[in-house]
């Protein structure tokens, strides 16, 4: 079966739930250069990528709205199948494993694994932290009501909460580009079955289920009987 | 003094900037300092006046809330304010303790150490902490950094604006507007060694007529000032409008600006390299071949049915 196919395999994000998902991703990247451009002088040269560092400093805000708007949209979607099951724990032990390609030893896991869920979590405690103390810190329509203690903890915490989401995002990607055929599942939409079979087992099965309901299980194999030979 | 007091080789420190400043010209300027005798000074507010003068800053007419600091904080256009506090000592008198709040021209600036922009905050040899508008991208870290609540950020132009020891006075051999108006020589201005030596001579004889608490402020926690005050209670600087005690730039801004910052920085930057090494080592996880079970054979009847009628409901597009 070819694998690069928008019809045939699984249906595993939705033309909402991809369309949401970029829409913050894209925002998250611009948030993150133009974020990093006011973190430390090394990353100063990002200013150039939004037109100077008065619009940089401008926009960033902005798009930050933008963002947390659809990232609540995108939590509420994935709220469900993020919950940490046992296996996950079993999964997460298993790291090493994971890491290094071994993925025959690693336990079945639902619709997504740990990291996937660990990802999900962190995201939705770090973002609500960045647009309340990003609301605080933003010049010219908040700043000035707030006092300098409330300022100065802001910005800071600011600060440390985007490294941390920054540091998350950074192993989000990579972990797109690891795991071949996760990209085009979040671009088209679609992943063959034997995709779901490696690398999310439960889910497969689940989907399988619903495909096949066991009721009609019997007449699906009976006639298949007498297909096949 | 030297008339290059300011000069764009006499940048010492500059804000954002890791590269060293300049350094060749060595030890040609003497450091200044403005002096502020609050024990002479009669509140007419003539700096305030030769301030907004001779910066051509006009601020808003404000109102009258029944006391006489006007306006009642520093502003973007007001960068000087004097504050008027009632204050009864222990013998029951009241005096009127009356201070000149502006920059303070900190040795090491909070203001510099917290703006991000390259150059929008610089500090020269001779001391003077100057905000370069023109890099000034109008975030209020600075407002943030500073132990004294000095800059304002201007809503005309969002940028930070606060007073400039009058650094281009400075720069020609003249004194700051607000030494040159004050009728009482209660503001002065010389080097930083001279003010020193003037300071102790006035807080001598302060002591002499009873003022035993009397002293110099020149906190040690911003590495001493560019502007210094002569008080009659030195021992109680909050009694002067809220002079901070053992001013320091908060552990917050430490905390947010420090050593984290380029280990921070740092560890950006690895992980994205941890990234690619490992691709590199261990591979990337490849798209499984199909292994026709039996339920994928089943699945694969039902899929041509699929494909046959594209199924839309299920979520493929809109
Ligand atoms: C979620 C992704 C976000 C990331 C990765 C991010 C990152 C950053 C970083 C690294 C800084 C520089 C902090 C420093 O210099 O120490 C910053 C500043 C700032 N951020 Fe964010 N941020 C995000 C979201 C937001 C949101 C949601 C807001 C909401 C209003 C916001 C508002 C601000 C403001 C006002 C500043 C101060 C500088 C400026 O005026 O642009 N940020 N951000
Ligand atoms: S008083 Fe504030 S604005 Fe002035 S030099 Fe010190 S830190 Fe900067
Ligand atoms: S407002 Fe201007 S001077 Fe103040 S920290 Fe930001 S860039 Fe620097």
């Amino acid at each position: 079966m070819s694998h690069s196919n928008t019809k045939k395999g699984i249906l595993r994000y939705t033309w909402w739930a991809r369309t949401n998902h970029w829409v913050v991703a894209i925002s998250f990247v611009l948030l993150v250069l133009s974020g990093l451009a006011l973190f430390h002088p090394f990353f100063w040269s990002f200013t150039g990528l939004f037109g100077g560092p008065i619009p940089t400093r401008f926009i960033h805000p902005w798009i930050g709205v933008v963002m947390s708007l659809f990232f609540l949209l995108l939590a509420v979607q994935f709220f469900k199948e993020s919950f940490i099951k046992r296996h996950d724990i079993q999964w997460l032990k298993q790291i090493r494993d994971v890491l290094s390609n071994r993925d025959e030893k690693l336990p079945p896991v639902g619709k997504n694994n740990a990291g996937q869920k660990l990802v999900y979590w962190i995201m939705v405690a770090c973002v609500p932290v960045l647009l309340v103390t990003g609301i605080i810190i933003w010049r010219p329509y908040f700043a000035d009501a707030m006092p300098l203690w409330l300022l100065r903890f802001a910005v800071m915490v600011h600060a440390y909460t985007a490294f941390l989401a920054i540091i998350t995002l950074i192993i989000h990607i990579y972990s797109g580009i690891w795991v071949k055929g996760s990209i085009r599942a979040m671009v088209q939409g679609r992943v063959s079955k034997a995709w779901a079979k490696h690398h999310h087992n439960l889910w497969y099965e689940e989907v399988m289920k619903e495909r096949n309901p066991p009721s009609a299980d019997k007449d699906d194999d009976s006639s298949r009987q007498q297909q096949s030979p | 003094m030297r008339g290059d007091q300011i000069n764009l080789q006499n940048i010492v420190a500059r804000s954002a900037s890791n590269a060293p400043s300049p350094q060749i010209r060595d030890g040609g300027v003497e450091e200044v300092t403005k002096l502020i005798d609050v024990s002479r000074c009669i509140g007419c507010k003539a700096c305030q006046v030769a301030c907004s003068e001779w910066n051509d800053l006009r601020d808003e007419v404000g109102e009258c809330v029944g006391v006489y600091d006007n306006p009642l904080d520093l502003t973007p256009n007001t960068w000087e304010v004097m504050r008027f506090n009632e204050y009864e000592d222990e013998q029951g008198n009241l005096e009127w303790l009356i201070r000149k709040d502006n920059c303070m021209h900190c040795e090491e600036p909070g203001c510099l150490e917290a703006c991000p922009a390259p150059g929008a905050i610089v500090k020269y040899a001779n001391g003077i902490v100057d905000f370069n508008s023109e890099h000034c991208i109008g975030c209020g870290y600075c407002v943030a950094g500073c132990p004294f609540d000095i800059p304002r950020i201007s809503e005309k132009d969002e940028k930070a604006y606060k007073c400039t020891l009058c650094s281009d006075r400075v720069f020609h051999g003249l004194e700051p507007a607000c030494v040159k108006s004050c009728p009482t020589g209660s503001i002065m201005f010389g080097t930083r060694e001279d003010m020193h030596e003037l300071a102790a001579a006035r807080t001598d004889f302060l002591k002499g007529r009873g003022y035993e608490k009397a002293g110099i402020y020149d906190p040690a926690g911003v590495g001493g000032t560019h502007v210094i005050y002569v008080l009659q209670h030195a021992d109680k600087p909050e009694i002067y409008g809220n002079l901070p005690e053992d001013p320091r730039i908060s552990p917050m801004v430490d905390a947010w600006k420090g050593v984290t910052k380029p280990l921070m920085s740092a560890a950006v930057g690895l992980a994205a390299l941890t990234g690619f090494f490992h691709y590199a080592i261990k591979g990337p996880k490849e798209e499984p071949e199909d292994d026709p079970d039996e339920r994928t054979a089943t699945a694969a009847v039902r899929t041509d049915e699929e494909s046959a009628s594209p199924d839309s409901q299920e979520g493929d597009r809109p």
